[in-house]
């Protein structure tokens, strides 16, 4: 069974391959863009006032679909919050996972890896803050931001030294995040525009830091969101979930 | 087109052969972790087929910087912000399947998915 997928799988490879070298279904490379992209190249700099056309498309065209996008992420780091809290048996895995777990088994993490996380620990934080702020004018935004910031967490959290996770702020963070996503959106409503995530506020002087509207604003805010979520899970993932029940 | 691989090509074959070692992952491994590894190979095969797909010859990213102003050589921004949910949307399926390996794992104290009873069909 095994063996005849391998195969009709790696058939379909070679037709395929096979097809582009004699141009079977694939006709030469495209000379432009389509016309829903060539339509936003065109206007994003007028509408948006986004240097970044893709930040464009992501907050301004699509501003309700990365709503949709934020609350995914959010339900997984709740199902990672239900697998880690739930049940009884998180206090037989605080003896063999965690940090103090970790150093009995791979062995006590190394001098340049805690030296190294001490320094590196707040340009995490400083690269993050950087990149959700220049969302709109380079490559990056408040995804990647967010990654990066919660990329810090996990260093500071490998490195074994005790780390207490601030959850409660954590949560109030990303409700408070969230809730100012929709607030931004109803805002909207209640604009000249009258449309769900209109821009509100002045577009300003195309490509400086203050441009671009609420785009800067709706950036930031999915940063802290995506932040706070990252770093939520992957903390109730490898720290001690109910360290003092085992005592 | 009058070379055989062009760059679009080339990508596509690349993306397309992620997307196969991902999906033979899946089929023939029995380790759940290989299983999750399979699916992120296929994940990021899709990705890079999607951005192939708004890519046009000698294109630039689609950034207004004070350099390009034309907006003719520019590649097609709206793949770019779909593949932009696509990758968020597979950390969340991996973040949640790693969480719930981990949780079977306590289970069944084995990571291969033959040996976990009730999981046969």
């Amino acid at each position: 069974m095994r063996h005849v997928v391998g195969i009709v799988l790696i058939a379909a490879f070679i037709f395929y391959v096979l097809s582009l070298v004699s141009g079977l279904f694939i006709g030469p490379d495209p000379e432009a863009v389509g016309p829903v992209g060539r339509q936003v190249l065109e206007q994003s700099t007028r509408e948006a006032g986004a240097v970044n056309t893709v930040t464009s498309v992501v907050v301004f065209y699509r501003g309700f679909d990365t709503l949709g996008e934020v609350t995914v992420l959010f339900l997984s780091a709740l199902g990672i919050a239900v697998f880690f809290r739930a049940g009884g048996e998180s206090a037989n895995r605080a003896g063999t996972s965690g940090p103090a777990g970790n150093t009995e088994e791979c062995g006590a993490p190394g001098f340049i890896l805690r030296t190294g996380a001490r320094i590196l620990y707040p340009f995490f934080f400083l690269f993050g803050i950087y990149i959700i702020v220049h969302g709109h004018l380079s490559p990056g935004g408040g995804f990647p931001g967010g990654v990066i910031i919660a990329t810090g967490f996990f260093v500071a959290i490998l490195t074994g030294d005790r780390f207490h996770l601030p959850e409660g702020l954590l949560t109030v963070l990303e409700g408070f995040a969230g809730l100012s996503f929709i607030g931004l959106g109803l805002a909207g409503l209640f604009s000249p525009a009258g449309s769900f995530l209109a821009n509100i506020l002045p577009l300003g002087s195309f490509g400086t830091i203050f441009s671009a509207g609420i785009l800067p604003l709706l950036y930031a805010v999915v940063g802290v969101k995506v932040a706070a979520e990252l770093s939520g899970a992957v903390g109730r993932i490898y720290l001690d979930p109910e360290p003092v029940e085992e005592q | 087109m009058n070379q055989i691989f062009t760059v679009t090509s080339l990508m596509n074959i690349a993306a397309f052969g992620l997307i196969i070692i991902g999906l033979l992952a899946i089929f023939t491994q029995r380790n759940i972790f290989k299983l999750i590894i399979g699916l992120n190979l296929a994940d990021v095969g899709v990705n890079i087929f999607l951005v192939n797909a708004g890519y046009i010859d000698g294109g630039t990213a689609p950034i207004f910087t004070d350099g390009i102003r034309s907006a003719q050589i520019m590649t097609d921004p709206v793949p770019q912000a779909l593949v932009l949910t696509a990758i968020v949307i597979g950390f969340g399926i991996t973040a949640l399947a790693l969480g719930l390996t981990i949780r079977l794992f306590e289970k069944y104290h084995t990571l291969d998915v033959k040996e976990m009873r009730g999981l046969k069909w």
